[in-house]
Order: structure tokens, then sequence, then C-alpha cells
């Protein structure tokens, strides 16, 4: 059925577009400068500047070709973070839809103190202080590789979550399985998590992005560079003239003849470019995945 | 007691798949909540948290003396008010807005666009703004090239808050918008076909229908919100404003200074006595939001 569309229909309509329009544009331009300026000479940030575009003049690949010249530098942060990333999503997921779980089953007769014992630890915290001392003189984390995994392993969040989305599953399918003399991890692994995908396919997203983009917990327990993970090479990059100092000796040059500029978005481009191109693909679920998330615990 | 042996047998399995969560919401949580003993001691690392001497209250005295807390916490609060403020005019508006919007196509590009900037980490964002905004930013070379002198943001800390404003819609209005654009999705079309054929125009049918519908989700994410009001996001603040002294002036919040203090101060005692007060007026806060709530409109609280 086609309505016709009165004047305020149209009006609207149009502001919508232009609206939606120009915020698109806002959030999309940064992204398209710093690879504008990731390919610009030198010699030409420095004199004229970046720009909003390249021309032939100004054009150079300089900057790549000094970010992968240094493979000990990038390629073992590289090689970090997408350990970090794999291994602590599939440990982080199984404990949280493990307990998102048995804590969703109608039978278990302690799930309400359960699940407020973990709510309430996103009311009340003991603050950074005692948390930071327990991981480092405790618990050995200092310099460790376990020490980028822990951290992000278990979120109330997420498991509120699952938790929401497995009570949605009908219960009967539980008791069926049971009634045929199926035990309670045979049931959670073979019938509940096979249900579960929308669910798991947001969760991975969620917590997969959280690993990929941690630089905090690198910067808290790594003091050497041995572990040091892509976001927080990054950041030394831009921050420091140690870790250009490093590049530098990496490739056999001056520091000062370094394009620093140009390697900084360089690196934010190699850095950033994983994701960004990933997420056409991941845009769909991640879509679904929030309005799981919007599901009220 | 035996029941209760006999009820934890019946489901010991179940009981057993708790276990990895259990262990690490004691180790990681439970035990830093008593750790904040550490805020009424005299901390040295030999004697570690449970065994260095008690001190009474001397570490806030320290904390409060010097008034440096309370310009910390102002900021932190208002910074959150502003971000919850706009935040949720930002993403509720792009939501009816997107809601509108026909054409697949631009719809789907767009949405995309918009929700670019949350993939991306505090670290990139500092390389995005200093490419914009640095001496040799994009601004800057315009302001140049038209014979204007050159402006930075960087020695201008009024400004900042207005710049931590805008970048923190820049990222998270993608976010939110698609968390609202689902609750407008649950709406039912018959609503807005009674209005239509009552002859509603387009305002008022979001004025009447849309926004009364989204009540429940804003209310949660403002609540949610409201829990974390004394918590700076941590990463934006180092990361945008970092050590830049000038700037800190306005843009320094606890957390950043906790942290500070936690790697350039040998008073632990202080610094862990800076976050349990901020962990008490968190705890106070959505205590009291959510008291409130369950008075007004009980259907919407948070626990």
């Amino acid at each position: 059925m086609k309505i016709k569309k009165g004047k305020d229909a149209i009006a609207f309509d149009t502001l919508a577009y232009v609206l939606v329009g120009l915020f698109a544009l806002f959030c999309v331009i940064p992204f398209y400068l710093i690879v504008i300026g990731s390919f610009t000479k030198e010699s030409s940030i420095i004199t004229s500047g970046y720009s909003f575009y390249v021309n032939a003049k100004s054009f150079s690949v300089e900057a790549y070709k000094m970010a992968l010249k240094t493979p000990e530098t990038i390629i073992h942060a590289y090689g970090i973070t997408i350990f970090v990333t794999v291994i602590g999503t599939a440990l982080a997921i199984f404990i949280c839809t493990i307990t998102g779980y048995v804590l969703s089953r109608q039978d278990f007769p302690w799930r309400n103190g359960i699940s407020f014992f973990f709510f309430f630890t996103t009311l009340f915290s003991g603050g950074l202080v005692p948390w930071y001392l327990l991981c480092t003189k405790y618990l050995n984390f200092s310099n460790h590789i376990y020490s980028l995994i822990i951290p992000g392993l278990f979120s109330v969040w997420n498991m509120i979550i699952a938790k929401s989305f497995m009570k949605g599953i009908p219960f009967e399918m539980t008791e069926a399985a049971k009634i045929d003399g199926a035990g309670d991890f045979y049931i959670y692994y073979k019938i509940i998590l096979p249900m579960a995908k929308p669910l798991i396919a947001t969760l991975t997203l969620f917590i997969a992005l959280a690993y990929w983009n941690d630089w905090y917990n690198c910067m808290l327990f790594m003091s050497t560079s041995k572990n040091w993970n892509l976001q927080y090479t990054l950041q030394n990059i831009l921050n420091s003239q140690e870790a250009l100092k490093r590049i530098a000796a990496q490739t056999g040059m001056q520091v000062g003849q370094l394009p620093s500029e140009g390697l900084k978005l360089a690196m934010t481009v190699i850095a950033t470019g994983p994701i960004v191109l990933l997420y056409p693909f991941l845009q769909k679920y991640f879509v679904k995945g929030l309005t799981l998330g919007a599901v009220k615990g | 007691m035996s029941q209760l042996i006999k009820k934890m047998r019946k489901h010991r399995v179940l009981l057993a798949m708790l276990i990895p969560a259990f262990i690490y919401i004691i180790l990681f949580a439970y035990i830093p909540m008593a750790g904040i003993v550490v805020a009424f001691k005299n901390f040295n690392y030999n004697d570690g948290i449970f065994n260095s001497p008690w001190n009474g209250l001397a570490n806030f005295n320290y904390l409060f003396v010097t008034k440096k807390i309370f310009t910390l916490t102002r900021n932190t609060l208002l910074y959150n008010i502003a971000f919850i403020f706009f935040g949720m005019i930002c993403e509720v508006g792009f939501a009816v807005l997107l809601s509108e919007i026909n054409n697949k196509v631009f719809k789907k590009f767009a949405q995309g666009f918009m929700f670019l900037p949350y993939f991306i980490s505090w670290v990139v964002v500092a390389t995005i703004m200093l490419n914009i905004f640095g001496d040799n930013g994009v601004i800057n070379s315009i302001l140049h090239s038209m014979g204007l002198a050159k402006f930075s943001i960087y020695h201008q800390p009024a400004q900042w808050p207005i710049v931590l404003v805008f970048v923190r819609l820049w990222k998270q209005t993608g976010y939110g918008a698609v968390i609202y654009l689902a609750a407008i999705a649950g709406i039912s079309q018959d609503l807005y076909e009674a209005a239509e054929i009552d002859g509603a125009n387009v305002w008022q049918k979001i004025r009447f229908i849309t926004v009364p519908s989204l009540k429940p989700t804003i209310m949660i994410m403002v609540l949610l919100a409201l829990g974390n009001v004394f918590r700076g996001d941590f990463g934006m603040f180092y990361q945008l404003v970092g050590s830049n002294q000038m700037l800190m002036q306005t843009s320094d919040v606890i957390d950043t200074y906790v942290y500070r203090m936690l790697t350039t101060s040998p008073n632990v005692g202080m610094t862990a006595a800076a976050g349990l007060y901020q962990s008490i007026l968190c705890f106070v806060t959505i205590v009291v939001a959510n008291g409130i709530v369950k008075k007004l409109a009980p259907d919407y609280t948070l626990f």
C-alpha cells in the first residue's frame, strides 16, 4: 500500500537525509584523512602540513616501506595481538556462556542469589589500586603474556546478555534431554550452544574487539617491550622518541632521516586496517547483537 | 543441613560449571574489594596488602587536604553529565531519523559510517586528532594556505570540554543509535497506522508514539550511565589529554589522577583512598537513582 506523502513527510524526509548524511560524513572523513596523510611525502608534511588530498608531487609510499622494514616491531606486535585475541576470546566465550546457561536454568535453586553475587561487583568495586597490587604482587602479572588475557576473561555484563538470551530458549529442550539421560554439561555443549549461535557471534565481536583494541593492560603490566601488543606499540611510536630510535636502529637510519610523521599514520592504518576491513562483514551481526545486548538482564 | 548437601549433590554438575566464573569473580572482584583496607594503611610492598601497619584516616587527610580531589570530582561529574545528556539527544535523534529513511543502500552506508569510530581504540583516536588539529594538521594547513595564523587546540584548555564532548559524540553515537533503532523496530506498526487514520503528521507520530515508546530503553541506559557518573573514561582522557599540563586544568579526571599516582607516587595508601572515595560515590549514586526510579516508575529499575 502506497500512501501519498504530505508536505510534512517530504520536509521530514529531506531533513532526515541531510542530517544523517552530514553526520555519516563527519564520522568517516577523519579515516579518509589519515589514509591520505599516510601516503603523503614527509617533506611535504613538514613544509605545508597535512592536506585534504594527495597529488602526484606529494604522493609517497615511503612511510609504509619503513613500517614494513621493521618486522621485529610490527609483525611481532601483530603476533601478540592475534594470539591474545584468539585465546582470550575463546576462553571468555566458554566461561561466559557456561555461566549464563547455569544461571538461566529455572530448576537451579540458587540462580537468583548467585546472579546477585555476580551483579553486585558491577555496583561496587575496590578500585584500581587493590586490583593492581593483587595482580603484580601476588599473581606475578608483570611482563607475562597472560596478563593481557586474564583481565578480559569474564565480564558480568556479557554474562547477563548470555543469560537473558538462554532464558529465551524453551526450557523443554533441557527437560527433554534430561529425560533421555543427558548430563548437564552435555546439554549445554551439544544442545544449547548450537542454538545460541547469534549470541556467540555477538559476544565474539564484543570480546575480540576489546582484546584487539587493548593497550591498558599492556601499559599496566609490560615494562619490557617483549610482549607489547599492537595498540601499545602504536602508542609508543606516537608518543616517544625512544620507540622511533628503536625503529631507526632496526632499519639502519638516523632518527632525523625517518619519515616519522608519515610513519605514525602508516602505523595507525596498519593497526586499524584489519578491523575496518572486516567491519562490513561484521555489521550485520553487530546490529543483531546490540539488539540482544539491549535486553534487560 | 543434610537437605542442603542433598540439593548440592543433585546439582553438582551445574555447580561445577559455575566454578571458572566463581573463581574469577572472587579473585578479581571480591578479594580486591577486601583489599580496600589498603586505604586505611601505611602500605609498603614488603608487608603487602594485609600486613602493612594501619594508619587510620591519614590517607584520606592527605587526599582531601589539597582540595585537588574536589576539582577532579567536579570535572569527572560534569564531563559525564555532558556525555550522558548530549549523547542521549544525538543517539535518540539519529535513531529516529534513521528509522524514517527508506532508501536501504543509503541507510546501510550511513549506519556503517556512523558505527566506524566505535571500532577503533583511543590510541588511534589520538592520532586522528593530531592529524586534524596538530601543528601540521589539516586545519592548520588550510589556515596557513589562506594566510591565517596557526591555531592549536592543544594550547586552549578552556575549549577542551567542547572538544571532548564532540569526540565522544563522534565515537559513540553510531553505537547508541543502533540500540535505540532496535527499540524502534519493536514498536507495533498498528500504532502508527491508527495514528495515520486519525490524521497525525510525522512530527506528531514521533512525539506521541516513537519517543514515549523509547522511554524504557532511555531509562535503562541513563541508569547504567549514572552508575559510572563518577568514573572518567580513562582511555579517552589518558590518550587525548595525556600529560599535557596545560590541558589538565580542565580535563583531568579522577581515573587519570589515580593512575598517575599509582605509577609515580610512593603513597599507595592515599591512591587507594582516592579509588575508594570514587567507588563509594558511584555506589551511592546508583543506589539512590535506582531507589528514585523504583518510587516513580517501578518497571524501569535496574535491580
